[in-house]
């Protein structure tokens, strides 16, 4: 039959469903969109609560969301093969722009990360990277024989090192360490060997002793103490933590209610529009709430792998599966150090705390994603 | 390498992804994990444990302070009451930078140094965590609103209401009932802490301090929410607070007010007491000062005139000066000398203006240098013969005569409710051989059988001991308070069997004693008769003068003021009227001179004042009092 024919072409099952075909046009996945459309919704809602029913802090931020969409869209329109192409001279570009930071950068809240073009506007050559690091190494692991080889494998992860340790001296252990991660997802999803994984590992697990002495801050150092025993410092660096925990706590399983916690609306929460807006929603919602979000995340990273593993070309699938399970790092991380396992990094929780620059980056993430996804060469062999 | 220059296998390159990509939903699934289940562990878990730190953050528990019972005088007027007066104050913990707050308020409603090195004081003091520190009290409306304006630039800086004491009448009543002032450091160790968590005051001297239980009242609480800055947003709960007993005292504030115009600018001291019930009707000390200045706290400056002024207005004569009694005792020596069957009424000696012991060149002369002549027991009260005393104390003894003037409460204080109240001292064997070392020697008695010597008494004590003697010995404790609003409240008595009543074996022998008091009165020869002159109804009185002892060597005075307090201090006893006693009173005019020029005729006004005052006697054209005159 020819629906069996068809069906055997990769990718042109969804040519079938005719309802989503306008959407395919535009070159956006209609299943993605709907969890983001949503999981936007319910991350304004939140806000509103947690700005203290500010109509200002919805406006913006949903003006951000439409711009963040709109860039979605344009890098949706983009071929993974221009992708792929220019990977290389964006590199390039970011690590220049790095460089740059280092010697022209501007000052902001004690660290350099922002670069000033004259004229135009500020913008954050690290977040740029959050997309180029996978694209970098995917292009060049996916020229390469794979599995990667050691050769391969060492010029990878040089293509890592240089940025990271450029972010690393701005200092921004939290988007260094992410970036980091991103580009060694790449290497992961390439095959490398099992044996150097865990040998990796060990050979972290051995090297933190020696980071910890020589390498980290102070105040970063004070971050992982007080994340072991908040109640050390529990008026200084212990007070959010601390405060987080008995938010999302006191929430138990329904919640106190929309704009009924107690922990946020009387500002006992710090930064709980921002960084901390999980443990709004968990003192609010409940519970259940967290885990209608979670489970809308999940949504999002497995649908994202599933179109890493549909993906036709070896760049867009290293590049796909990089950028998704990186996005769940994020949200790892996120409510990971809000609820009290994790260090405080300063990580804003996806698409839902309040802000311009995530938003837009991880917009253009899933812009390649659905680039990917539907831009498919009909007949490749 | 060597694998680069193998051909691509994009098949095994999908499935290895595959592989890796299915490990990676795993991984992700196993790491959702962990966050699913620390959220279980907080949320459902250990829900109540956040549930209550949640609480504890946003609900306080906030004292409220109980409303300061009142204190009226016998008719009913307001001697205490409680005024609202704002302060501004900083909350340290709260400030942050306590200088920068210093110097925005300084800015705004201008500070002396006096305030702020107060405040530094306080600081230093322990204190209740996030207790306010007062800076500036009784803020006038334009300061409060000049702060308010800018309240958003001063962190930590607040206007704090509250309600002070408030004595309406002043100086008048500053001895009598006392004052009330900010707690203290000392204090703040003694007290109970959760009673007191919202009370800023404290009584500290007087009736304010005695009655400080029933005048405080019991705190409340209220519990608050809160947002994360302690700004208050609502009222959860509340239990309210008991408010202080009202006391009426019985004080009689006109009484007390005439008296202190009668002393005028002398210092001295005088106790009213309504004998029948031992009742305080007044007492005046002076000079006085203004209670009102220790509310809120005084400033150094004021406080140390005060506290340096050579006419000691701070210090309560009434009840802490003691003074040698002189003749005002020989009344009760005279009972003593009868009741003890050492001598009779009509006995009689021949005075030739002094005496001598046995076996001693020493001359103990009498005030009158050319002497009495023949002096009965009747004669030596109405003229206050020393010489005559002067043998009876030989007679009776010191044993005796210690004996007869305890009865009358010297050397204690027998006061219900007045604790500052001195006790003198009463001089006794045991007492000498105590305090100096030495034995009794015959010419102390007789310097005791005249008030002189050792013997120290107060003014309290004096009233107090004349009421028994108008009551013919019965005991009533001198006392402040006559009532209390609170039906809880206990008024402190003494129980019939502990009252010591003066144990005179004939009533024959008051009755003479009255009679001799009289005579000091209204006799040919009494002592103070110019003082009773034209009086309607009869009084009975004893005069005495009091050697000065008390100015120390090398002070630098200047001559005239030297001279002036030198002089003797005049003294006066008395009740009236003779047959039913209403009234009995002790008057002590410092380096007055004699107590019949000086203190006599207040006593005659204060018997005048009030006799008419409760309907005894006919309220006429006011008896011309000379007041002050020398003779």
């Amino acid at each position: 039959m020819s629906r069996d024919f068809l069906r055997q072409m990769p990718g042109a099952e969804s040519y079938l469903k005719r309802g989503d075909s306008w959407l395919i046009r535009l070159h956006l996945d209609p299943l993605l969109m709907v969890l983001i459309l949503i999981l936007c919704g319910f991350g304004l809602l939140v806000l509103y609560s947690a700005s203290g029913q500010d109509m200002e802090y919805v406006e913006k931020q949903a003006v951000r969301i439409g711009v963040a969409f709109g860039v979605m869209f344009l890098f949706a329109q983009l071929d993974p093969v221009f992708y792929k192409r220019w990977s290389p001279w964006l590199y390039l570009l970011g690590v220049l722009a790095l460089f740059g930071v280092m010697f022209f950068g501007v000052d902001a809240k004690g660290a350099q990360r922002w670069l000033q073009i004259p004229g135009l506007m500020r913008f954050q050559p690290s977040e740029l990277m959050k997309l180029v690091m996978p694209m970098m190494v995917a292009w060049y692991l996916s020229n390469r024989y794979l599995p990667p080889g050691f050769k391969a494998i060492f010029v990878s992860l040089v293509i890592i090192f240089v940025p990271v340790v450029l972010i690393l001296k701005q200092p921004d252990l939290g988007t260094s360490i992410l970036i980091a991660a991103s580009g060694i997802f790449v290497l992961l999803f390439s095959g490398i060997s099992w044996r150097l994984i865990f040998g990796f590992f060990a050979l972290v697990a051995a090297a933190t002793p020696l980071l910890w002495m020589f390498v980290m801050r102070e105040y970063q150092k004070q971050r992982v103490l007080t994340l072991l025993d908040p109640e050390s410092d529990p008026l200084g660096a212990g007070w959010n933590i601390i405060q987080s925990k008995i938010a999302i706590g006191s929430g138990g399983d329904w919640g106190k209610g929309w704009m009924h916690g107690t922990q946020s609306q009387l500002d006992f929460l710090p930064e709980g529009h921002t960084d901390f807006i999980i443990a709004v929603l968990a003192e609010e919602f409940g519970f259940w709430g967290v885990m209608t979000l979670l489970v809308l995340y999940l949504m999002i990273i497995f649908r994202g792998l599933y179109i890493a593993a549909k993906a036709q070309d070896s760049y867009s699938r290293l590049l796909g599966g990089s950028l998704i399970i990186t996005f769940f790092i994020y949200v790892f991380v996120n409510i990971g150090m809000v609820s009290g396992i994790l260090p405080v990094v300063g990580v804003p929780l996806p698409l839902i705390s309040y802000g311009g620059t995530s938003i837009v980056t991880l917009m253009a993430a899933f812009g390649v994603l659905m680039s990917i996804h539907t831009h498919r060469k009909m007949l490749t062999k | 390498m060597r694998t680069d220059h193998h051909l691509k296998d994009p098949h095994r390159e999908r499935r290895i992804f595959n592989v890796r990509a299915v490990i990676a939903g795993l991984f992700v699934l196993v790491l959702a994990g962990c966050l699913v289940a620390r959220l279980y562990y907080l949320q459902m878990l250990n829900h109540e444990h956040f549930q209550t730190l949640s609480d504890q953050n946003r609900m306080q528990l906030q004292s409220v302070a109980p409303t300061r019972g009142l204190i009226f005088d016998r008719n009913g007027v307001l001697l205490a009451d409680n005024q609202p007066v704002f302060s501004v104050v900083i909350v340290p913990e709260r400030a942050g930078n306590i200088d920068k707050a210093l110097e925005s308020v300084r800015q705004i409603i201008g500070l002396d140094d006096d305030h702020i090195d107060r405040f530094r004081k306080r600081l230093k003091q322990p204190r209740r965590p996030h207790q306010s520190i007062i800076l500036k009290s009784k803020l006038t409306e334009e300061e409060i609103a000049s702060i308010e304006v800018r309240r958003h630039e001063l962190q930590g800086v607040e206007i704090e209401a509250d309600l002070a004491r408030y004595y309406p009448f002043g100086e008048l009543t500053a001895h009598a009932i006392g004052y009330v002032g900010r707690i203290n450091e000392k204090e703040l160790g003694q007290l109970d802490p959760s009673n007191y968590s919202g009370t800023n005051y404290i009584g500290k001297l007087g009736v304010e301090h005695f009655y400080e239980s029933a005048l405080h009242g019991k705190v409340g609480y209220r519990t608050v929410e809160t947002n994360a800055r302690n700004r208050v947003l609502r009222v959860l709960s509340h239990q309210d607070p008991v408010p202080g007993a009202n006391l009426t005292l019985h004080l009689d504030i006109e009484l007390q007010g005439m008296i202190h115009e009668l002393m005028g600018q002398r210092r001295g001291a005088v106790v009213a007491i309504e004998p029948e019930t031992g009742g305080v009707l007044a007492m005046v000390s002076t000079p006085s000062f203004e209670p009102n200045q220790f509310v809120t706290g005084i400033d150094f400056k004021s406080y140390a005139a005060l506290r340096d002024s050579l006419d000691l207005p701070l210090f309560n004569r009434a009840l802490k000066g003691r003074y040698p009694p002189g003749s005002t005792i020989k009344p009760i020596v005279a009972l003593g000398g009868l009741d003890s069957g050492v001598t009779t009424t009509h006995y009689a000696i021949w005075d030739p203006g002094w005496y001598q012991l046995r076996n001693d060149d020493r001359f103990y002369r009498d005030w009158k240098r050319t002497g009495h002549g023949r002096v009965d027991m009747r004669l030596a009260i109405a003229q206050s013969c020393d010489t005559y005393f002067y043998e009876l104390a030989l007679k009776m003894g010191v044993d005796n005569i210690s004996r007869y003037l305890g009865y009358f409460g010297f050397g204690e204080n027998r006061s219900l409710d007045i604790e500052e109240a001195r006790e003198g001292i009463l001089p006794t064997r045991e007492w000498k051989r105590g305090f100096k070392g030495q034995a009794w020697y015959p010419g102390d008695s007789l310097n005791l059988g005249i008030g002189q010597g050792y013997m120290l008494a107060t003014p309290l004590q004096l009233a107090a001991s004349t009421a028994v003697l108008a009551n013919r010995g019965v005991w009533r404790p001198a006392a402040m308070l006559m009532s209390a609003s609170s039906p809880e409240f206990e008024l402190p008595h003494i129980p019939e069997s502990e009252r010591n009543d003066v144990p005179i074996k004939s009533p024959a022998h008051w009755d003479f004693i009255f009679s001799t008091m009289e005579d000091v009165m209204h006799g040919a020869q009494g002592t103070a008769r110019a003082s009773a002159q034209g009086a309607k109804y009869r009084m009975a009185g004893k005069t005495g003068t009091a050697q000065v002892v008390g100015i120390k060597q090398g002070e630098k005075y200047n001559a005239d003021l030297l001279q002036e307090r030198h002089r003797d201090h005049a003294l006066f006893v008395g009740f009236a009227p003779v047959e039913q006693p209403r009234i009995a009173v002790a008057v002590i005019v410092e380096n007055g001179g004699g107590g019949s020029t000086s203190a006599a005729p207040v006593a005659r006004a204060v018997f005048d004042f009030w006799l008419e005052r409760i309907g005894l006697i006919e309220p006429e054209k006011p008896a011309e009092v000379i007041v002050g005159a020398q003779p």
